[in-house]
């Protein structure tokens, strides 16, 4: 503060004027780049959808024939579907277990840091670590199935990482082990913030646990599951290294969801213009997944709550 | 915080504290289970993989699987191991989440405390920015890399983790300053400082907790990205965690080397794994900060 304290009167409309602008340019930088790189790539990324693009991009318009050829794919709706049962699954189950593990480690737990740190680590990994892991972990002929064999159940099959009607749930097993943790501490983040007065004036009234949980606690969780369902909804569509890690979109192309489609269409097999399609109904999936979270947001605005 | 739990919801009899901690103490197993099996395989040698219990310690303790992965190993047609992918990462994830999270300081002091007409705009533009799918972005991002001559290079990636990586960092320090009272910034300028020592001497000595929590979070997330790694290097460009996903696919004598692609899942997730341990309660306040937006 000494060095602009000293500056003279001559410099007064210098310094008003840099306090006026600067602050402005200084935020050009990013907003030009989330201009180009965000809002524009979003309008290119429509428009190549609507082109004839294949090998190369062009600029002849095309309708909507790309989307036309996508709905005719038989692979794209492979790949919608092991969306559809990878994405209510791994958010049910991260939900479930999630606030599971949070109702259990709010009951005045010894040691509750060191349980969170451990349910939690696998967020810090990578998703391609994760795969890589689980690939081992399920690996038919040397781990888990294995491992029950030589206990003498000899019977034992556990074969989903090579079989196509079952590889989609292998990535279930995997994703959850890496999401539920987090979920965890949403909740416990959750119950943490209760008051506590609600619940002992229902435990006076003679309530049990278990309805105290079912009627005041869980219900007053609403704003975690909603913000938890929307993270875990928007992951669930973006997933790909996970399921390139642990399957390769196999057995066959089975376990195939759009962002795999994406990748191989738009980079891989020279289909511009359906893999710019591809990204655009997810970008639209996402977008009607968060729909109720920008209502709610407007509505609390309009209510006179802001942030 | 503990104050409810210490009336207790809880209440019941031993047997049932009995079943909480044994629940809890089986989850945390399940958690551990796959780092102690990555672990404990990448210390054996190939004929206890194929013959042993996968659940044994290893015995003899070899390290062949480590070195194997850090320098020999194939990753495709190069048999160089991993160590180049690492600096490769290293290379661009330093300057990107450094850079990215000096911008994100930047410009949460001027959306909080140097608005304009028109700054609550641009940061809901940003804040919608934040959930668009990296798909969208794919295509056009390897044209612009291609002419500007950045593909296929570290420095490109540099470009495009520190891009996408400013609307999060921009987020999370927003959210911090907008706490921050104007009075602490007004009297500053009432003292004559200007907009860059205001930052300097009143905003940047209290932004420690946020700053870290951005590069926590920027660190995990770019050193972790495969998408944009597969999409826009090949070959020797790659970060690592491409290089791994390469080198468990490649198996170059058929006989696949399970100590070595367990090395290599370690190698890659060491730098994220030790981040996480020695400062776990920013990790956690950047996951909560990103998932319960504006």
């Amino acid at each position: 503060m000494a060095a602009s304290s000293s500056s003279g009167d001559s410099a007064m409309p210098v310094r008003r004027w840099l306090d006026r602008w600067l602050p402005k340019l200084s935020l050009v930088p990013s907003g030009v780049a989330l201009l180009v790189f965000v809002y524009g790539f979003i309008g290119w990324t429509i428009w190549l959808s609507l082109t004839t693009s294949s090998l190369l991009p062009n600029n002849t318009f095309a309708g909507l024939r790309q989307y036309e050829v996508l709905f005719k794919l038989d692979i794209w709706w492979v790949s919608v579907l092991n969306l559809a049962i990878f994405g209510v699954l791994y958010v049910a189950l991260c939900l479930a277990i999630g606030l599971f593990l949070a109702i259990l480690l709010d009951q005045k737990i010894r040691a509750e840091g060191w349980l969170r740190t451990i349910y939690l680590y696998p967020l810090a990994l990578s998703l391609v670590v994760t795969g890589v892991v689980w690939k081992w972990l399920l690996n038919p002929s040397l781990g888990l199935e294995q491992f029950v064999h030589s206990l003498g159940w000899t019977g034992f099959s556990f074969d989903w990482l090579i079989n196509p009607d079952m590889a989609i749930y292998a990535v279930v097993i995997a994703a959850v082990w890496q999401a539920s943790g987090f979920v965890t501490a949403l909740f416990l983040a959750g119950l943490r913030g209760i008051d506590s007065s609600i619940i002992k004036a229902a435990q006076i009234d003679g309530a049990s646990l278990p309805r105290v949980y079912l009627s005041i606690i869980i219900p007053s969780l609403r704003p975690v599951f909603f913000s938890a369902i929307i993270l875990l909804v928007s992951l669930a569509i973006k997933s790909f290294d996970l399921v390139i890690a642990l399957t390769g979109g196999g057995p066959g192309y089975s376990t195939w969801v759009p962002a795999i489609f994406m990748y191989d269409f738009g980079f891989n097999r020279g289909q511009i213009g359906l893999g710019a399609a591809a990204a655009t109904l997810m970008m639209a999936a996402v977008a009607l997944a968060m729909l109720p979270m920008l209502i709610a947001e407007l509505k609390g605005r309009r209510d006179g709550h802001k942030n | 915080m503990a104050t409810r739990t210490e009336d207790g919801v809880a209440r019941g009899g031993p047997l049932a504290r009995v079943l909480v901690y044994g629940l809890l103490l089986f989850a945390a197993a399940y958690f551990l289970l796959p780092l102690y099996v990555m672990l404990t395989t990448s210390f054996k040698t190939l004929g206890q993989i194929s013959g042993g219990n996968l659940f044994a310690l290893p015995a003899p303790f070899s390290l062949t699987g480590w070195r194997d992965a850090w320098s020999s190993a194939c990753t495709g047609s190069d048999c160089t191991g991993l160590q180049h992918y690492f600096w490769n990462s290293v290379a661009f994830t330093v300057p990107a989440v450094l850079l990215s999270t000096a911008f994100g300081a930047l410009n949460g002091y001027v959306l909080t405390k140097w608005r304009f007409r028109g700054s609550e705009i641009v940061f809901g533009l940003l804040l919608v920015g934040t959930f668009v799918p990296f798909q969208m972005f794919l295509l056009p991002m390897a044209r612009v890399l291609g002419m500007i001559g950045l593909d296929n290079s570290v420095a490109g990636l540099t470009l495009v983790h520190t891009v996408y990586g400013v609307a999060f960092t921009t987020l999370f320090c927003r959210n911090y300053y907008v706490a921050i009272p104007d009075e602490l910034v007004k009297a500053a300028r009432i003292d004559g400082a200007s907009f860059i020592s205001t930052f300097r001497y009143v905003i940047l000595p209290i932004s420690t907790p946020i700053l870290m929590v951005c590069v926590i979070w920027q660190f995990t997330q770019i050193w972790n990205d495969f998408l944009f790694g597969v999409v826009f290097t090949s070959g020797d460009a790659h970060p690592i965690t491409v290089a791994l996903n390469n080198l468990v696919n490649t198996s170059s004598t058929g006989v696949k080397r399970y100590n070595v692609d367990m090395a290599g899942a370690i190698i890659t997730a060491l730098p994220t794994l030790v981040v996480y341990i020695v400062a776990g309660r920013y990790f956690m306040r950047g996951l909560t900060a990103g998932a319960v937006k504006g």
